[in-house]
């Protein structure tokens, strides 16, 4: 054949090689791409192919009452997770899972959304296994390709439902919380405060999580727990040290009625709060490790709101306690003094316009000076006080004793009370001819019409007559540097005169009481001075607040409670806060069992009940 | 006749290297922390390097004139064992669901298309060095054409797309080797062309412009101008209904060589993988035996179609450029094997199978780091498998008794 001559074979010859030589400088050029250039990225990749960060949970701080009592600590938990490199395998391993230890379908489908959530991670199985659990399925390791079982510290609130809204509870992160960055530093699956104090104080409390990677095989088993790469370890949170008194906390649970809804709190004269606690409440511990749907659903479908703070989210008509807003505005005014007698006594009512407004006595409480109308709680004469005030004076002064501001307790989701700034907000709401100033004034002037305030703000007002007249926000951790002093503007012998006057409260009046202790225990005697009232509720019976201090020449706790529905006879807010101001003062021997309390009079007046209640008449 | 003949070093040296190299590579392929396939396998090869041994042994005595004399034969029990195969073949590997395994008794014999392709080479050298000039027109082409064009529709029915490419690479090199013009090769494979580039109006409008211009500076024969040009056009036009006709794991080892992350689950998961486990050895690689994406088992078929991934991912870039360092010695000696034999029959079929090495080795690389797309086609010497093995020595033996005879016959020095 033709073509075959060496000189052609050269030429072809060096022509093929060229080809050769491309093919192969293309090859080389490739490997050198993958293999030198872009080794960095596909280190990466092969890196998250085979390594799976598992974090490890940093211990959150512990949160201590004012002694240095446990409110919240950490105990050794575990936690069960798997890994899987489908969700189709995942379900496989939990069928397995489920002949072992017991998984519903529910369960099931929660575990597939984690897995499918960040498919790369772990996802939890059990976020609290019992001891039973892990060993079971550490026995059944085998046939459970992809378990990874850790230890945790797990949260526990030793003293349960008691301090429920006071510590709030903690949860997994949700993914909304992330995207709205609520919790910065956290990552999916960390562990964060969701109420109360573990919300407030969550940066504190959470530390760093740690991580540690384990080696997984391209069907998602795992092959070695302890990879080569360096762990992170965690850095624990912070000990929160807080203001309460854990047996005072305790020991207002252990006396609250049983079905009522209210609240407690218990502040010094500093500010410093030795109790929060809202009925009905939950335990807390069940949150941790992640709650089941159906206790979760339970809690926010009860009709109760057991979730709900009641001592700083529920707002109550301030009712009779509000009267000493009425009388330390008059007195700062310099329009009275604690002798002074309004023209008309009471007779159970009186006349305005073409319009009767009552007192809550039927019968009249008679011409009363200022100590006197206080005890008595005598609306007759505090409809007289307001309207000697004018309305636009009890609005402008309510708003500067902090009225219309929130407490500023140093707990999420506080509410704002409800306190008009001027005549304006009447105009906007009635129109300007539909309203009338002296029939709201009269409202206003025994703590009725549109003002709503929560506990924790009534009682903030109380801590000013408790000691010098200043007050400021309340607080669980520490003081805000930023939070507002006001001043009633009160003077010594004014606010002398006023605790005197609630004195007489307890003493003679509403909550007649010189309470003492079960006969044949110590009969020490305490002699407080608080204020009682009755918050009208048009939905049903009516609501009881009493809001006390002992002892009452120099007080170091106020103490205020609030009940609903309990109506206008019942004695049981009186004695709670008698009961918890008792302990706090006299010590726990005090307080004997706090079942039944008998209620004694001073020695120069007749028995009378306790189930004296004022109501404000009717309304406008 | 000595036992141990005095061998072309040019030739041994590449290919002792290669057949070392591979089988410490494939060592490493069966060390994995999971239980794959290619536990174990080593030690077969070894028996696979044993028989290949007695196989090349036997080709180098046998004369290329007896070999010109049975290739007819040959040609002809491979295009029937073919036939068989479509019959009663089996799947393997990234090809399960195809017919390109005979086997007997559940037993794999080999795969027929493997034969083929040397039984092709051979018939095709006996076609072209009888003939008096090389091919000079399509009409010329026709009888060569349909030597290669049997086998490789036979395989395209199994369907085994790596293997049918291999025999268009042996088309195209040894039509080149006889003297065909590179112009009529390139209007030969513009039909292909076209087909490739008509997923773009745009891209093949350019393209039979393109055509149409070299067809009027070369002026062929007029109607194969215009033959030339209508194949143009007409693969153009069934390019959609084409690739609709094809298996969905087809189109889709197309798109994802395209883009392999587009699926990585899926089906760019070799594509991805491997380039993972390469990219991951870096200049010298994570040591022998010790690559964890082939330990762990992510890098998928790490004995067969991607062992060469292995090399990459344990010896690094220099690992890679020793491996195809040995392959281009290895062709460059079989390039100067075929121009210098001593006839043209065994000329062309050396080249012939340095064309069959070279289409495996470009392809089944390329693949591995995404130049080429995924055919399940493997690698000469280091993939694992007997009846590829055997082919290889048969080859490499056909190529040491070419170049013995040129030195004997004193062309060599020429």
């Amino acid at each position: 054949m033709n073509g075959f001559d060496s000189y052609q074979l050269q030429r072809r010859s060096t022509a093929a090689q060229a080809v050769l030589a491309l093919a192969f400088l293309l090859l080389a050029g490739a490997f050198f791409r993958v293999q030198v250039v872009e080794h960095d990225k596909y280190q990466l990749k092969a890196e998250t192919n085979r390594l799976r960060p598992v974090s490890i949970e940093a211990p959150r701080g512990a949160i201590l009452d004012y002694t240095g009592k446990v409110i919240a600590e950490n105990v050794p938990g575990y936690s069960v997770k798997l890994i899987a490199y489908s969700l189709d395998s995942l379900r496989a391993v939990l069928g397995r899972m489920q002949r072992v230890v017991p998984l519903d379908s529910g369960d099931l489908k929660v575990i597939g959304g984690r897995y499918l959530q960040a498919r790369y991670q772990p996802a939890v199985v059990f976020g609290d296994a019992d001891f039973a659990t892990v060993s079971r399925l550490e026995e059944h390791r085998a046939v459970l390709p992809g378990m990874v079982i850790q230890s945790e510290p797990k949260r526990l609130y030793p003293a349960g439902k008691a301090v429920a809204h006071l510590v709030g509870y903690v949860s997994e992160v949700t993914e909304d919380d992330l995207d709205k960055n609520r919790y910065p530093g956290a990552e999916l699956g960390t562990t964060v405060g969701k109420a109360g104090l573990e919300r407030e104080y969550d940066d504190t409390l959470r530390g760093a999580d740690g991580v540690h990677y384990i080696e997984v095989n391209a069907r998602g088993r795992l092959v070695r727990e302890q990879a080569t790469t360096a762990a992170l370890a965690p850095t624990p949170g912070h000990t929160l040290r807080t203001t309460i008194d854990i047996d005072l906390q305790k020991y207002i649970d252990s006396i609250w009625p049983a079905g009522v809804r209210g609240a407690m709190v218990a502040m010094t004269p500093t500010g410093e709060v030795r109790a929060l606690y809202s009925a009905p409440t939950y335990d807390p511990n069940i949150f941790v490790g992640g709650i089941d749907a159906d206790t979760w659903r339970d809690l926010n479908t009860d009709s109760a709101k057991p979730l709900l703070d009641r001592a700083i989210i529920g707002r109550y008509p301030p009712a009779s306690p509000f009267k000493l807003a009425t009388a330390a505005m008059a007195l700062r005014r310099g329009l009275i003094s604690f002798d002074t007698h309004m023209p008309i006594p009471c007779r159970g009512g009186i006349q305005l316009g073409n319009r009767y407004f009552r007192c809550w006595k039927k019968e009249g409480h008679g011409s009363l000076d200022l100590v006197g109308a206080i005890a008595a709680s005598c609306d007759v004469y505090f409809y007289q006080l307001g309207l000697r005030l004018g309305l636009d004076a009890i609005l402008q002064d309510g708003v500067l004793m902090g009225f219309r501001d929130r407490s500023g307790i140093d707990l999420p989701s506080e509410q704002s009370p409800v306190y008009p700034a001027s005549t304006a907000y009447f105009d906007q709401r009635y129109g300007p001819r539909n309203w009338s100033a002296p029939a709201v004034t009269l409202n206003f002037s025994i703590g009725q019409g549109e003002n709503t305030q929560t506990l924790i703000n009534m009682i903030k007002f109380y801590r000013a007559l408790a000691g010098n007249g200043e007050t400021s926000d309340p607080y669980l951790v520490r003081p805000d540097p930023k939070a507002k002093t006001f001043d009633l503007g009160l003077t010594e012998a004014q606010l002398l005169g006023l605790r005197t006057a609630l004195t007489a409260v307890a003493e003679r009046g509403t909550a007649s009481a010189i309470i003492g202790a079960t006969p044949g225990s110590k009969t020490r005697v305490l002699q407080i001075a608080g204020k009682t009232g009755t918050a009208q509720n048009p939905h049903g019976k009516d609501h009881r607040w009493f809001i006390a201090m002992a002892p009452a020449d120099k007080p170091v706790l106020i103490v205020g409670g609030i009940m609903e529905n309990v109506g206008l006879h019942d004695p049981t807010v009186v004695r709670n806060v008698y009961l918890a101001l008792r302990r706090y003062v006299l010590g726990p021997d005090s307080s004997g069992t706090a079942t039944k309390v008998q209620i004694t009079i001073p020695e120069d007046s007749a028995p009378t009940s306790v189930e004296m209640g004022d109501s404000a008449g009717t309304r406008p | 006749m000595k036992l141990v003949p005095s061998l072309d070093r040019s030739l041994a040296l590449p290919a002792f290297g290669l057949v070392v190299y591979g089988l410490i590579v494939l060592y490493s392929a069966g060390q994995t922390d999971v239980v794959t396939q290619a536990q174990g396998v080593w030690y077969h090869q070894f028996i696979w390097v044993g028989l290949g041994l007695v196989a090349a042994w036997a080709t180098f005595h046998v004369s290329p004139r007896i070999l010109e004399w049975i290739a007819p034969a040959v040609y002809v029990f491979s295009l029937v064992l073919l036939g068989v195969t479509l019959v009663v073949g089996t799947g393997a590997g990234t090809a399960e669901s195809s017919h390109s395994w005979l086997a007997i008794g559940g037993h794999r014999l080999g795969q027929p298309s493997e034969l083929a392709k040397v039984a092709t080479v051979l018939m095709l050298a006996r076609h072209l060095s009888s003939r008096r000039e090389p091919p000079r027109s399509l009409l010329d082409l026709t009888v060569s054409g349909l030597i290669v064009g049997l086998p490789f529709l036979l395989v395209m029915k199994q369907p085994d797309l790596g293997s049918a490419i291999v025999f268009i690479g042996i088309f195209f090199a040894m039509m080149f080797w006889c003297g065909v013009r590179p112009r009529l090769l390139f209007l030969i494979a513009s039909p292909g062309l076209s087909l490739l580039l008509a997923f773009s109006t745009v891209t093949w409008g350019g393209w039979i412009i393109a055509v149409t211009v070299v067809l009027a500076l070369w002026r062929p024969y007029f109607w194969e101008g215009v033959a030339i040009w209508m194949a143009n056009a007409v693969m153009g036009a069934v390019a959609l209904p084409l690739w609709k006709r094809l298996k969905p794991y087809q189109q889709d080892r197309l798109l994802t060589f395209l883009n392999p992350e587009v699926d990585p689950q899926k089906a760019g998961y070799h594509a991805l993988q491997s380039k993972v486990a390469i990219g991951s050895g870096g200049w010298f690689g994570t040591g022998y035996t010790q690559g964890p994406q082939k330990r762990l088992a992510f890098l998928p078929e790490q004995h067969t179609d991607f062992v060469f991934s292995v090399v990459g991912e344990e010896l690094g870039f220099i690992g890679v450029m020793v491996a195809l360092a040995l392959f281009f010695a290895l062709f460059l000696g079989l390039l100067r094997v075929a121009r210098r034999a001593a006839d043209p029959f065994s000329s062309l079929v050396v080249f012939g199978i340095a064309g069959l090495f070279f289409t495996h080795v470009f392809e089944n690389v390329g693949m591995t780091v995404n130049v080429m797309p995924i055919t399940g086609i493997p690698l000469p010497f280091f993939s694992y498998g007997g009846s590829f093995f055997l082919i290889c020595s048969i080859c490499l033996g056909l190529a040491f008794r070419v170049s013995n005879d040129s030195r004997l016959s004193g062309y060599a020095d020429a």
